[in-house]
């Protein structure tokens, strides 16, 4: 059994007792480290020969993992918080008070930040991983302050996603928003890089039982560190979104307005966190656009090719600046943070009642307000003048921004529509298109002459026909990929070609081809539905149109 | 005292609280003194002060009762006293002194309170009153005569008149244990009102005094105690001693540790201020970013188009399905507006799956299959220049009423012969179909084979356990009687050796029809096959054991049995075309063996589950064999003893293979009712491999009873097959 001899695969893995065994730690230690390092267990090529012959189900990791850890710093800390923890249950046991004092004021604690640097060696890489932090500090800054995790952790969770927020306010950097039955994704692009996040909707969670939530509080705590530790590094904006003269300024304001609401600190937070104000930020710095004007003398195609990439900018500048200028009104049953980060990202004004929340910026009675956001089902006083004006409409279906239909997938209409928009007219104009923030609530438009909005209308009836015979024809090209277009000769010879195919080749040619079927045979079913739906909707309709007659 | 006991106060307008107790609670003496010279003047019982000393003539029956009068009399002293104290009390105001005096007072007062006293006017005791009630008296007094109880003849009206005109009615009250009527004095209306009212019952006493503290807060000269100081408070202490020599000892020892300074740096700082760009993770390079989250659909909108949302089936079918098997994890819904979208109650739960996603997955570099399925299609010369092969279907030779198991061609290619379950074999003309002659022999035929030396006309066929040898008389008259003279020519030998097989001539009748020799076994015959000189026969019975081939020698009539040990169920037996080889198929493998040297040259092992025919290559370098598991193999003896090649053409089992004896050609018949033709070139050159390619899917017969073409034979010059099948047809394909 000498080490030399079995030069093979399985010296490269061992199981998570033996590895365990091997740290000398207990398992919710390994696991706690497994977390925090980033170690997950590696499935074996030959499964067998690993688990020496037999086929028990058995977690492996790999060797080079295990002595990894072996010199993790991280690990002497977990041993001294045990003996720390011991103590203190036998100070408190014995009711020594002055021990309890004494052993609290040496806690040990541990730091991260080298865990962090090594597991994300760039800033770059630790964005890319920004993802999972975000939707899990979202999620925790959620809960209730009283229960079962620790509140500095809920409080801390909700101080750095506020922040980031405010980040993403100042850098325009949110792209795309997505409201689901599960919460509200956003796609935002930090650095090139995009970051997917999910937001819970604003309603207390039934706490479910079957979560361990000493897994998700050491998810969450390396996360906090980790969001934490990105908020600063130098992004383009050049300031770090919350400055303490910032956080100063939101606080005297907060003083000066209201100061019979609360105490300071928890109202100058609140007011953070409703996301209205407008920070002091320093002056954003030349560099970027510079950057932007550098032009190359270039031949053809990369004329092109740099002709494509000016015009992408200028739209997402366009984009960046779609509601300037605008001012919004939330009515109180709009979800008031969500809605706030949207237009406030898209660089619009934002208030409320003052009655809702801390933080509100103007009244309802103001005259330059352009938009109000209501959600109710009741006619609310019409305002005749006002053309663009739909309370209690039924709002087109809403659609995910993140898909993105390949050939032979099905394309609802909806979306055809939206893509024959995009195409006919210049992409900066299409407000609608791009931003699934207008089409999520009843909208009352209390515009000043803004006049585009309608013609915007207008073009939009037109086009619709546009839309229409392109749908039509892609239909029709759908239809006929599906159709056998193999001439009745060489159809016959791709059976008999089909039939030498090897065993392997074989299976993986049916599988393929199994999975194409799936695909069109879903699509259809798609197709099918939407047709009998509609098909329902006119004949319900033209009974509708008989009655009165 | 005893009198204040025993009366109970009713008031009868107010209806308040029972006296008695007020009166218990705080004595007062004045009220007291009041009320004795009252009760003393009750109009009823005339009492004076004589006659309380009458009353308190008790004295002589009990010792305790002149106690109770000398405490009476005790009691009015104190009670004198008590006046001219509290008086005094008044003049001085000191606080101290008036505690005194209450305690003083209180003192008398239980003296003087015994337990025992009780109302002598009645002597019944301590009983409820009710029981008087049906009497006319309420008690006996001390003389044992009743007490009766005063008339109450008065009705309401009088009560009325009294309440009228009696200006005192309302103070009035009656007296339970004596029944009368009780006047109460303006002292006694007093205390009872002070008491209703919650007073106190003394007027005097004030209970909002200024309290005085027992000690004052001004230092006084004096001390409180003048206990000289203990010794222990000048000596140091020993157990604290004790206990710093503990902590110094822990301190020393490293026990208790000094509390460490505060970690001064920020908890979150640039991180990332000096970034190594060529920092490569300090870990190995296997290491596998953790994959994303899919991104949201449009079915997971909270307002999707109508075509993303399920059915009522399909949501059943969700229901119902594992949750690890469901394509979504949610179910798509609709809401009219945002305003009615609810909290979505598995979010917690996603989010900890992801968790455990993280750190309990094991994570794989997964290549995605980004294959064309074209490509996975052999590329293949095209059949066009693979060209002569049968294409399409010309003649069908009908005739047989059932299954055809069975055909030959006769080895000019004129002629066809075929073998039913109908108990027959035909003739056929093969350019015309046409039906030369039917041979009835009463029994399923197995298995027909001509011929295959053209100089001799003759048909094998294997009908139960025997094995007939028909002259067809078809064709060349002279090749017919030159056959027919071959067999006559056989004179039997002198001592005719012991045969497993019994050579018979036919009748005469039988010859009639064509029959001209029949070989019986013991055992039913399953095929019958030439040798390519056509003077020897295989022939494959169904038996277990050695004797399951045995071969014959048409020209001495001759049956030997060449195998010594048996190696499983034979299936078929084949004569190689050029060697002297026998080749004989098992149920899992293929032996060659070699007649001459009488050994085994070489075991084929097919990999079937179970052989069902077999063909050898014209040359005689390859061999087919078609198995029961829808397999057809490839043999190169040359190349190995496993398969160069398995083809998986047919869907069902294969039941015949055939080679085609000029062409590149071979086929398989099967179940599924069709026939495949392939090109299989054979090239010269040792170094090439053979070349298989399937040219043609011929489709004509019609599977009946789960039985397909059954068999099937090339013609021997044109490329042409024939096909015979479970629908008792014969099909040429051409």
């Amino acid at each position: 059994t000498g080490g030399l001899e079995k030069k093979n695969s399985a010296t490269n893995y061992i199981t998570r007792n033996k590895a365990r065994k091997k740290l000398q730690l207990s398992l919710a230690h390994f696991r706690r480290l497994c977390i925090l390092k980033g170690i997950y267990p590696h499935e074996p090529k030959h499964k067998k020969k690993v688990n020496k012959g037999s086929t028990a189900p058995r977690t492996f990791y790999l060797i080079k993992d295990i002595k990894f850890l072996l010199r993790e710093p991280i690990v002497n800390k977990f041993r001294e918080y045990k003996v720390f923890v011991r103590k203190l249950r036998k100070a408190y046991g014995k009711s020594e008070w002055n021990t309890v004092g004494r052993l609290k004021d040496n806690k040990p604690n541990q730091k991260l930040d080298h865990i962090i640097k090594e597991q994300y060696p760039t800033f770059i890489d630790a964005l890319r991983d920004l993802d999972d932090v975000l939707s899990r500090c979202f999620l925790f800054s959620t809960f209730p302050r009283t229960g079962k995790c620790h509140v500095q952790i809920i409080y801390l969770c909700h101080r750095l996603t506020v922040e980031f927020l405010h980040y993403i306010i100042a850098a325009h950097a949110l792209r795309k928003v997505f409201l689901s039955i599960k919460g509200i994704y956003c796609l935002a692009e930090v650095l090139g890089q995009p970051i997917v996040w999910i937001t819970p909707y604003a309603f207390s969670h039934d706490r479910p039982t079957d979560v361990d939530y000493r897994v998700m509080a050491t998810f969450t705590e390396f996360y906090t560190i980790l969001l934490g530790l990105c908020q600063l590094p130098p992004l383009p904006v050049a300031q770090p979104p919350l400055s303490t003269k910032a956080r100063e300024s939101a606080q005297t304001e907060v003083k000066a307005r209201e100061d019979t609401y609360a105490l300071d600190s928890e109202s100058a937070m609140e007011k953070l966190a409703a996301l209205s104000a407008i920070l002091a930020r320093v002056v954003v710095p030349a560099a970027e656009e510079e950057a932007e004007a550098d032009e190359f003398p270039a031949d053809g195609e990369m004329a092109v090719q740099e002709e494509n990439r000016r015009k992408e900018l200028l739209a997402q500048e366009k984009h960046k600046k779609l509601f300037e200028g605008l001012k919004f009104f939330l009515n109180r049953e709009v979800p008031q943070e969500a809605l706030t980060f949207i237009i406030r990202s898209f660089g619009g004004d934002m208030s409320w009642d003052k009655s809702l929340c801390i933080g509100a910026t103007y009244d309802v009675t103001d005259p330059c307000i352009t938009h109000r956001i209501v959600d109710r089902p009741g006619q609310q006083t019409p305002v005749i003048s006002r053309y663009c004006y739909f309370p209690g409409v039924q709002l087109p279906p809403h659609l995910s921004p993140f898909v993105s239909e390949k050939k032979g997938d099905y394309i609802p209409p909806e979306k055809l529509k939206l893509l024959a928009l995009k195409r006919g007219e210049d992409p900066g104009n299409l407000k609608e298109s791009e931003d699934e923030e207008d089409e999520e609530e009843e909208k009352e438009e209390d515009d000043k002459g803004d006049g585009d909005e309608e013609e915007e209308k207008d073009v939009e009836a037109g086009l619709e026909k546009n839309g229409e015979a392109h749908l039509a024809a892609l239909e029709e090209q759908r239809l006929e990929e599906k159709k056998p277009r193999v001439m009745a000769g060489t159809r016959e010879a791709k059976c008999l070609a089909i039939m030498m195919r090897k065993k392997r080749e074989r299976y993986l040619y049916q599988k393929i081809m199994f999975g194409k079927r799936r695909k069109i045979w879903e699509a259809n079913k798609l197709a099918q539905k939407r047709e009998a739906h509609d098909e329902a909707l006119r004949s319900e309709k033209k009974a509708k149109k008989a009655r009165p007659v | 005292m005893a009198e204040r006991r025993g009366v109970c106060l009713v008031v009868p307008e107010q209806g308040g609280r029972p006296a008695k107790r007020g009166l218990e609670f705080e004595p007062d003496y004045q009220l007291y003194a009041s009320l004795q010279p009252f009760l003393l003047c009750d109009p009823a019982s005339s009492l004076s002060d004589s006659e309380e000393s009458v009353f308190s003539g008790l004295e002589d029956s009990g010792s305790d009762s002149s106690e109770d009068n000398n405490n009476e009399g005790e009691d009015e002293i104190s009670c004198d006293k008590g006046h001219s104290r509290t008086e005094g009390q008044a003049q001085t105001g000191s606080p101290g002194l008036r505690t005194e005096m209450a305690k003083a007072s209180s003192q008398d007062e239980y003296q003087e309170d015994s337990s025992d006293e009780e109302d002598i006017r009645n002597t019944v005791g301590n009983v409820p009153l009710e029981w008087y009630d049906d009497f006319p008296h309420v008690g006996y007094d001390l003389d044992g005569r009743r007490i009766y109880k005063p008339l109450r003849t008065r009705d309401e009206l009088d009560q009325f008149l009294d309440k009228m005109d009696d200006p005192d009615y309302w103070r009035t009250v009656q007296d339970r244990m004596t029944g009368r009527d009780l006047r109460l004095t303006d002292e006694q209306v007093a205390l009872v009102q002070r008491l209703q009212s919650g007073k106190f019952g003394d007027v005097r006493f004030s209970p909002y005094e200024p309290a005085v503290d027992f000690f004052s807060g001004d230092v006084m000269i004096h001390p409180v105690t003048n206990r000289p100081a203990d010794k222990r408070s000048f000596i140091p202490s020993l157990v604290e001693k004790e206990k710093v020599s503990r902590m110094v000892h822990a301190i020393k020892m490293g026990w208790i540790q000094p509390r460490r300074p505060r970690d001064s740096t920020p908890s979150f700082y640039d991180l990332w201020a000096q970034e190594d760009p060529n920092a490569v993770l300090g870990r190995h390079r296997m290491h596998v970013p953790a994959p994303k989250l899919a991104l949201p659909g449009h079915a997971e909108s909270y307002n999707p188009p109508p075509e993303y949302l399920l059915s009522e089936e399909e949501r059943l079918a969700w229901g119902q399905q594992e949750p690890g098997e469901r394509k979504l994890n949610f179910l798509p819904q609709k809401f009219p507006s945002l305003r009615v979208v609810p909290a979505y109650s598995r979010f917690i739960q996603e989010r900890f799956e992801r968790c455990l996603d993280l750190y309990l997955c094991p994570r794989q570099r997964k290549m995605r299959v980004n294959v064309d399925p074209e490509d996975l299609i052999p590329k293949l010369p095209r059949p066009r220049d693979l060209q002569p092969f049968p294409t399409c279907q010309t003649l069908v030779y009908r005739g047989h009423s059932d299954l055809v198991r069975c055909l030959s061609v006769s080895p000019g290619g004129q002629w066809l012969v075929s073998g039913s379950d109908d108990g027959s074999v035909r003739l056929w003309e093969v350019a015309t179909a046409r039906c030369m002659k039917t041979v009835p022999v009463g029994g399923v035929v197995r298995s027909v084979a001509w011929n295959p030396n053209p100089t001799i006309c003759l048909v094998a066929a294997a009908l139960d356990d025997t094995v007939l040898l028909l002259n067809p008389a078809l064709g060349d008259r002279l090749l017919v009687g030159s056959t027919d003279q071959l067999l006559d020519a056989f004179t039997p030998p002198e001592e005719p050796a012991l045969q497993p097989a019994q050579w018979l001539e036919a009748s005469e009748e039988e010859r009639e029809r064509g029959l001209r020799l029949r070989i019986s076994h013991s055992k039913p015959v399953t095929q019958v096959t030439w040798h390519r000189h056509g003077d020897y026969l295989a022939v494959v019975l169904a038996t277990a054991g050695h004797t399951q081939v045995l071969i014959h020698q048409l020209s001495r009539r001759r049956s030997q049995s060449p195998f010594r040990r048996s190696h499983g169920q034979v299936q078929c037996v084949a004569f190689h075309p050029n060697r002297p080889f026998l080749l004989v198929a098992s149920q899992r493998n293929v032996r060659v063996y070699h007649l001459l040297r009488q050994e085994l040259t070489k075991k084929l092992m097919p990999n079937c589950k179970w052989v069902s025919s077999m063909a050898v290559h014209p040359a005689g370098d390859n061999i087919i064999c078609g198995s029961y598991d829808s397999k057809l193999v490839w043999f190169d003896l040359d190349l190995s003893t496993k398969p160069y090649k398995v083809l998986r053409h047919h869907k069902k089992a294969l039941r015949a293979v055939a080679f085609h004896p000029r062409y590149p050609l071979f086929a398989s018949s099967s179940d599924d009712g069709t026939v495949i033709v392939c090109h299989g070139m054979v090239y010269n050159d040792l170094l090439q491999n053979p070349l298989l390619v399937p040219v043609k899917v011929l489709k004509g017969h019609t599977p009946t009873r789960d039985l397909g073409v059954l068999d099937v034979a090339f013609h021997p010059t044109q490329p042409w097959i024939f096909s015979s099948g479970a629908d008792g047809t014969i099909r040429l394909f051409t």
